[in-house]
């Protein structure tokens, strides 16, 4: 289970959803896998308006992986910058170069640490805990299991 | 036509086995006119400043993932963007690791850009974030028969420890969660209908769900548009013209100023 996964996720009780605390679940006594995939710099852009950064730092820090900065990385730091060693042509090259950024753009090293995070740490086996019922959900073979006991449904 | 992603890994023994309901969903998703919704709705160049945010996709029940698996694979000619992302839940165990790899290797077959999440298990939509699905899909157990009893769910939704075969009761309970929805087919689908309103993004979020000519579609449509005057509810999909039991329609849902 990717942990961008966590950041749609929510306790299953109907009594949590209007707890702020419900969200995000806490992983505990994960076992992490990693499994890699194409980076897809379009979707880590379009993506970042949807993160809840501080909850999914908080995720980072439950699990022992490196801090994430405090704030969001922006569009900008997703890609490298374009080399200053070019040689300068003969009319306004920075603005040309920003518009016609289309054709080849290099994902930075924050999009690729982005990417590990979001797409390719997975939580293979462990627990997923509400921070307001303390409801423990299982994680079996990356598959979480958010079915409740009948007396809490 | 767009492609139909491979179910051929998945033991129809204890996931549903795709079918007449299932293929139409592919045929509504991929039609002229709700691409032409679909991408209008979900329109924002992808590449500049000021675009719209990645959408996501989740399908309740996947089964075993055709639908989803489909959405995936096709999301650039459905959508018209490279950043789609997709979720599913099934309540049956089973059918999430089935429909995990049909989804992974529709992406991969196709060589598609849209980002697959996972697959939970789960009860209809109860684990999602409220209001964070973009396009919402269900293919109900529709079939008017009696629920199963889930008091069993637990004993049946795994295999047992040293267990190597599932058995008969087993298969025909898992089964039966698929088809049957209780009077009118329709107990299940009520119950998410109700969740509806709360598991769509309240500007852009869009729902298909598909109904059968037993389910009185008619008055199932006009019970969400009293839900307020900016909901909308029209069937733009169906299959079977002549007047068959299980004649079967998409209703598409959604909210419109």
């Amino acid at each position: 289970m990717k942990l961008l996964t966590l950041n749609f996720l929510t306790c299953a009780r109907r009594t949590c959803k209007t707890s702020p605390s419900s969200f995000p679940l806490h992983p505990r006594e994960a076992e992490l896998e990693i499994l890699e995939s194409e980076l897809n710099l379009v979707f880590l852009r379009n993506i970042l308006p949807r993160l809840m950064w501080s909850e999914l730092r908080g995720i980072g820090e439950e699990l022992g992986l490196p801090s994430l900065p405090e704030s969001p990385p922006s569009r900008e730091d997703l890609v490298t910058k374009p080399s200053p060693a070019k040689p300068s042509s003969v009319t306004e090259p920075s603005s040309v170069e920003e518009e016609g950024g289309e054709g080849e753009e290099v994902p930075s090293q924050t999009a690729k640490d982005l990417h590990r995070l979001l797409l390719e740490t997975t939580i293979k086996e462990g627990k997923l805990v509400c921070g307001n019922c303390g409801h423990e959900y299982a994680v079996k073979e990356g598959v979480a299991n958010f079915l409740l006991p009948g007396h809490l449904v | 036509m767009l492609p139909t992603p491979s179910t051929a890994h998945v033991s129809f023994d204890l996931v549903y086995e795709p079918a007449e309901d299932s293929f139409l969903l592919l045929d509504t998703l991929s039609s002229l006119s709700e691409t032409a919704f679909l991408r209008e709705r979900f329109s924002g160049a992808t590449t500049e400043a000021g675009c719209s945010s990645a959408p996501l996709v989740l399908e309740v029940g996947v089964g075993s993932g055709v639908v989803l698996a489909f959405v995936a694979a096709n999301a650039h000619s459905v959508f018209g963007r490279d950043d789609v992302l997709t979720l599913g839940t099934d309540i049956n165990s089973f059918a999430c690791s089935a429909a995990s790899q049909t989804v992974r290797s529709a992406v991969t077959d196709h060589k598609s850009h849209s980002t697959f999440l996972d697959i939970v298990n789960g009860d209809l939509a109860s684990s999602v974030r409220p209001n964070s699905v973009d396009v919402f899909v269900f293919n109900p157990p529709y079939v008017p028969a009696e629920l199963p009893d889930r008091s069993r769910h637990d004993a049946f939704n795994a295999r047992s420890t040293g267990q190597k075969s599932t058995t008969f009761e087993q298969e025909s309970y898992l089964l039966e969660l698929s088809y049957a929805g209780g009077k009118d087919g329709m107990e299940v689908t009520n119950r998410m209908l109700e969740q509806i309103p709360s598991t769509l993004d309240s500007e852009r979020g869009v729902a298909y769900v598909l109904l059968c000519a037993q389910n009185k579609p008619e008055a199932v449509k006009q019970r969400i548009r009293e839900w307020g005057s900016d909901w909308r509810a029209e069937t733009v999909g169906s299959s079977g013209k002549k007047a068959g039991w299980e004649k079967l329609q998409i209703v598409r849902i959604w909210r419109s100023t």
